[in-house]
């Protein structure tokens, strides 16, 4: 059965070209706006991996991470958080939070595959 | 994996997506950074200005436009900056964050357009974001291009198969991240050879055993032509939960292995983590400023319920394509004429068609309307958007002009069309920007007319019956009709010796050619005068008057159908031909007396009512209908209210009744037709006319009204013999509608 991931970002632009780019690589794609949004899918949907934007309204990708990892049933989903900001010190939110890897944006599309089979074969 | 190709189509798709957002983002920027201006901005307009200044960069990013990745990469630093308290929000950062807002619109839309802008372009804006942040925030270089070297990756040419010791000592918590040992088994076995040795040591008894720690280490030995950074990248994930250690076992033939990192990475990654740690304290401590509780957590944004922002929050939206919306709103246009032709012939069926057949057309009639009306509804949204853009203009202006001045608006969420909104901001700027330099007086001024000294500009909107009211109200000088009618004079405008009311003088602002502006000023009088701001709002359908009072101030309405598809109208008949007069202008209707109608001089004729005399317009002699009542005593005159406020009885055979008709251009279907705005498809499938009060107004019957059969008809039309009998066959625009 295809995995199914959860991408989450208030950007349609880049929520299109994730879902584009997986769906192409045989994962069945779930999207959310923003944590808030991603939390309500969470709880309908059982997915095995959650990429999502930092920098969202309503509710943060580190606020996601956090919430998801506090409890319930995707408390060990691996989450990938997406960032372009040098990197280090969002990163660190995001590990800090705890996810589980992360993308620099912008990527490509074989880059965005080759880190999601990393942590989502 | 697959799935790394994208089609031109697709991307063709993507890339509009990523235009439509950056409209969006743009707008809420521009929104956001009028309220940083007027210092009404709450903590989350700073993250919300961030947000969009970091989506457009990272779709610029996907799509490879170098130059706007680079300019919003500088311009979120400096932000960023902002938002971490580095930098004070002073009066010259906020005009370069604005500067640099306008600079990122129009990078996107050259990258929209592709099209080369100059290379210095923005670039002295671009310095001055650096020089804030070297100056202000300390940072050197301004940390620009760090980030993209970052990513830059190392590939150190290692040809032959090396041989590595990696040991791989999870920390507890690895699990807690997700991540799984497993995985990264798997993946390191892509890289070559490898050799797995599993340290159970440190395994605990069962009864102490935390399922969730991780207790397992490794130790692998791998044959690879990889380097040392592609082994690393698979531990990229797992480097703060692990200690890890590559060692290279054999010396082969490799040049230039400098031994990189040193051999316990473990160590910095934590340091980076726990400044990182304190910074988002830092941060969140910044966007919170209202409420001073330091928290550690970063908060998420507080609900904003008076802020743009507040459109995403709890109300789901699509983004549909706007030719999706028109084609629904033309679709339901023809319904609505089916249904009414429908019910046309149901009624003249009357007897066979009975009771039951007659409800089920008015029920359906009903919901058709109801269907048009949610239709109409996805069109509409709040003149927010245009009234937002007004701020920047305001202050922008009266820097210029040297006046102070303060703006009110309300009834920002009123909705109106979108076309109309997009054709609101030119006008709106227009006028507030006259509004300030000629409307306002200057400060000195204000003081010894006993004025407060800051000039107030209200701008207001409102729903009146299907129509949007917009008005600019200023408190300033108000219009000297004296000196208004003496520059009309001079410019030739009118007649030196010519009588005119206060109305029709206050009008004369609105005749071409005009401008009172003693020198044309950089802030208005480009050439572009109030003449233009009617014709553009007529040709929303809508109207403009002005009311002044001297000394008091000046307030201009704006009057416009709250949606350019349909319009309520009366239809009338004139012989055989109906037409619809749009129902807003309509005053009253009645039929004269024979004495009421008087003849002029120099040719015309007016009736009077209640002691006012209004120019009459005979619809049968402007398009030539044969057949048609001729004396307004015998038929009817239907007062219509212009723009301006003034009158004009039109003579008519008869009303038919009030009727909702969907309009069709004539412009797009036929040609321009003087006095006429458009056209309507009847319940019976033919055609109306829609006549434009503005237009009849100024077509002649001013002067030489009796005499109308010359230039002004609808050339088709006379080419027919008087009495010629209606035909179907004809084009629409004859109005033969029988």
């Amino acid at each position: 059965m295809a995995k199914k991931i959860l991408t989450v970002d208030d950007s349609k632009t880049m929520r299109d070209m994730v879902s584009f780019t997986l769906k192409g690589a045989g994962f069945e794609v779930v999207e959310a706006e923003d944590g808030v949004d991603a939390l309500s899918v969470l709880d309908k949907t059982k997915v095995d991996l959650i990429i999502t934007d930092i920098n969202m309204p309503n509710m943060d990708g580190v606020t996601l991470v956090k919430r998801v990892r506090g409890g319930g049933a995707h408390r060990s989903v691996p989450i990938l958080v997406l960032t372009t900001e040098g990197g280090e010190q969002k990163k660190a939110d995001g590990r800090a939070a705890g996810a589980t890897g992360w993308i620099v944006k912008p990527f490509t599309p074989d880059k965005l595959v080759q880190v999601v089979n990393k942590v989502c074969p | 994996m697959s799935g790394g190709k994208i089609t031109g189509d697709e991307f063709a798709q993507f890339r509009k997506t990523f235009f439509d957002e950056c409209d969006e983002l743009l707008t809420n920027l521009d929104e956001r950074l009028s309220c940083l201006q007027e210092e009404t901005a709450d903590s989350e307009a700073l993250n919300s200005i961030f947000r969009a200044v970091h989506s457009i960069k990272a779709g610029a990013g996907a799509f490879n436009y170098a130059r706007l990745v680079a300019f919003s990469h500088k311009y979120e630093a400096l932000l960023d900056l902002l938002r971490e308290g580095r930098i004070e929000q002073s009066e010259r950062v906020i005009t370069a964050l604005v500067n640099a807002g306008d600079i990122l619109a129009v990078l996107v839309e050259a990258a929209q357009m592709e099209q080369d802008l100059a290379d210095d372009y923005g670039a002295d804006v671009l310095d001055e974001l650096e020089q804030i942040m070297e100056e202000d925030g300390g940072v050197e270089g301004a940390s620009a291009g760090d980030q993209d070297q970052a990513e830059v990756e190392v590939s150190n040419g290692d040809d032959g198969p090396s041989r590595f010791r990696i040991s791989f000592k999870p920390h507890a918590e690895l699990f807690r991240h997700a991540n799984e040992p497993l995985l990264l088994v798997r993946e390191l076995k892509t890289l070559g050879d490898l050799t797995i040795t599993c340290d159970l040591s440190g395994l605990p008894p069962l009864r102490s055993l935390e399922p969730e720690d991780a207790y397992l280490s490794w130790t692998f030995e791998l044959a690879t032509g990889k380097s040392r950074d592609d082994i690393a990248e698979v531990f990229e994930f797992v480097e703060d939960d692990c200690d890890l250690e590559i060692t290279r076992l054999d010396t082969a033939p490799v040049s230039g292995d400098q031994e990189k990192g040193s051999p316990n990475e473990a160590e910095a990654p934590v340091e980076a983590s726990d400044a990182a740690a304190s910074s988002a304290q830092k941060t969140s401590a910044v966007a919170e400023q209202a409420s001073p509780k330091p928290t550690a957590k970063v908060v998420p944004a507080p609900q904003n319920t008076k802020g743009p922002a507040s459109g995403t929050t709890g109300v789901t939206s699509i983004r549909v394509d706007l030719d999706r919306v028109d084609r629904l709103v033309n679709v339901v246009g023809e319904l609505v004429i089916t249904q009414s032709m429908l019910a046309q012939e149901a009624a003249e069926r009357n007897e066979a068609g009975g009771l039951q057949a007659a409800q089920g057309h008015e029920e359906m009639a009903t919901l058709i309307r109801e269907l048009q009306e949610c239709v109409m509804a996805i069109r509409m949204q709040p003149v927010k958007s245009v009234f937002a853009r007004m701020p920047r203009l305001v202050r922008e202006v009266s820097a210029k002009v040297g006046k102070q001045v303060r703006l009110l608006t309300t009834g920002e969420q009123t909705e109106v069309d979108k076309t109309v909104i997009e054709e609101l901001a030119d006008p709106l700027t227009h006028m507030i920007r006259n509004a300030i330099d000629h409307g306002l007086e200057d400060g000195e001024t204000r003081k010894e007319r006993g004025k407060a000294p800051v000039g107030t500009i209200k701008l207001a909107a409102k729903h009146a019956g299907g129509n949007i009211l917009i008005q600019v109200t200023d408190d300033g000088a108000g219009i000297d009709r004296r000196k208004l009618f003496d520059k009309a004079v001079e410019k030739g405008i009118v007649a030196a010796d010519a009588k005119l009311g206060d109305d029709e003088i206050d009008d004369l602002i609105f005749a071409p050619g005009f401008s009172t502006a003693k020198a044309v000023t950089d802030v208005s009088g480009r050439g572009v005068g109030m003449d233009v701001v009617r014709r553009n709002i007529n040709n929303l359908g809508g109207r403009i008057s002005v009311q002044s009072v001297l000394g008091k101030g000046t307030r201009f309405t704006l009057t416009i159908p709250l949606t350019l598809a349909v319009l309520d109208g009366m239809m009338v008949a004139v012989g055989r031909e109906k037409y619809i007069l749009p129902l807003t202008s309509i005053v009253e209707s009645f039929q004269p007396e024979r004495g009421q109608v008087r003849a002029l001089a120099g040719g015309g004729e007016v009736v009077s009512i209640r002691g006012e005399f209004i120019r009459l317009i005979y619809l049968h002699r402007l398009f030539n209908v044969p057949g048609a009542i001729t004396e307004p005593w015998n038929g009817l005159v239907v007062l219509l209210e212009t723009a301006n406020g003034g009158k004009i009885g039109v003579v008519v055979d008869e009303l038919i009744g009030q009727q909702q008709v969907v309009i069709k251009s004539l412009q797009e279907n036929f040609d321009p037709v003087p006095g006429v705005s458009g056209a309507t498809i009847l319940g019976n499938g033919k055609v109306a006319l829609i006549l434009d009060i503005e237009q009849l107004r100024n077509m002649p019957g001013r002067s030489d009204g009796s005499r109308p059969n010359g230039k002004h008809h609808i050339p088709e039309t006379s080419s027919h013999a008087p009495d010629a009998p209606p035909n179907d066959g004809q084009p629409a625009a004859m109005a033969q509608t029988g």
